[in-house]
């Protein structure tokens, strides 16, 4: 399975991004923002950091990047595509989420470990973990508060769409606790934490984040043994 | 100059903290009749030819502002309020 990792002037945290996917299983594919061709990728993870340096908004300008053209076009069809931080920011913008991250209420960049519970595991990116499982991973953003209108957050409690709630702490005024969403697919994943800072010991405060990476790694296989068309590799 | 400016603000339900921050400093100045400050953006858009409220309207629309938590005004600046 090739995991497409996009790479956008002031990306942060493609590198371990790119890790993450390997260690989980995957080939990593590095994705350069201003190339449409994804070269094939089976997914494709928007990492963190400062895309074009957050100027205008988080995430306004990448969203007009070449490649996101092609990825916008991919997510609609289906391509299991993660954004985590900046890359979730980059979703909202892109509209394949719904909502907006907007400056933390209290004004302060927040960087620690933070514990969430997984909600939502009907998703291509987390149906490894467990409904109600509690996971451990670092959380680090100034514009990482969750917004959207009413209607919006009731539909997306509704329709099941919240993948992972902020407990112990809400680290940025997030709405009614929501630190990730889905699309209605279940292919389009946003998050605030970072997964990938949490897949080993000696780096992360647990292995938790791993389980993104290993969910859509069993999202694919299944895929690939539903379709005799499946492009993955084995 | 063809310049279009366009004034981007958060919609009224949004929080805004850097605004609340600023009337919180106010008293410091000895301000204390404030009781509400929000901070919005104001972009100039200078057009080469005529100033097109249309294209600064779809400009405004598709990358300015995000509809979702922000709304946005646009009007050509006169000359005059150019020079004052």
């Amino acid at each position: 399975m090739r995991i497409g990792v996009v790479t956008f002037p002031g990306s942060l945290d493609d590198g371990d991004a790119a890790r993450a996917a390997r260690i989980a299983g995957a080939e990593a594919v590095r994705l350069w923002h201003g190339d449409p061709d994804l070269h094939g990728v089976d997914a494709v993870v928007l990492p963190g950091g400062f895309s074009y340096g957050d100027y205008l908004r988080c995430g306004a300008i990448a969203r007009f990047a070449p490649v996101m053209e092609s990825i916008i076009d991919a997510a609609r069809g289906g391509l299991p595509v993660l954004g985590i931080c900046n890359g979730f920011q980059v979703l909202c913008e892109a509209h394949l989420l719904p909502g907006a991250l907007t400056r933390n209420q209290h004004l302060h960049f927040r960087n620690r470990d933070q514990w969430l519970k997984v909600e939502a595991t009907n998703t291509a990116w987390t149906n490894d973990f467990t409904p109600g499982q509690e996971i451990l991973i670092p959380v680090k953003n100034g514009e990482g508060c969750f917004v959207a209108d009413t209607r919006t957050l009731d539909a997306l409690e509704a329709e099941g769409r919240v993948i992972a709630r902020y407990i112990k702490g809400n680290p940025n005024g997030s709405q009614r606790d929501i630190a990730g969403i889905t699309n209605e697919a279940g292919n389009v994943v946003g998050i605030m934490p970072h997964p990938e800072h949490a897949v080993e010991a000696l780096t992360g405060p647990s292995l938790d984040g791993l389980g993104f990476f290993t969910s859509v790694l069993r999202a694919l296989a299944g895929a690939s043994v539903d379709s005799q068309l499946a492009g993955g590799q084995q | 100059m063809a310049r279009v400016v366009v004034d981007v603000m958060l919609k009224p339900e949004i929080l805004d903290p850097q605004g609340q921050a600023v009337a919180n400093a106010l008293p410091r100045l000895g301000v204390t009749d404030v009781s509400s400050v929000r901070i919005g953006r104001r972009i100039e858009i200078d057009f080469t030819g005529e100033p097109d409220l249309d294209r600064a309207r779809e400009i405004a629309d598709k990358l300015l502002a995000n509809p979702v938590i922000e709304d946005f005004e646009i009007r050509v600046e006169s000359a005059s309020a150019e020079v004052a």
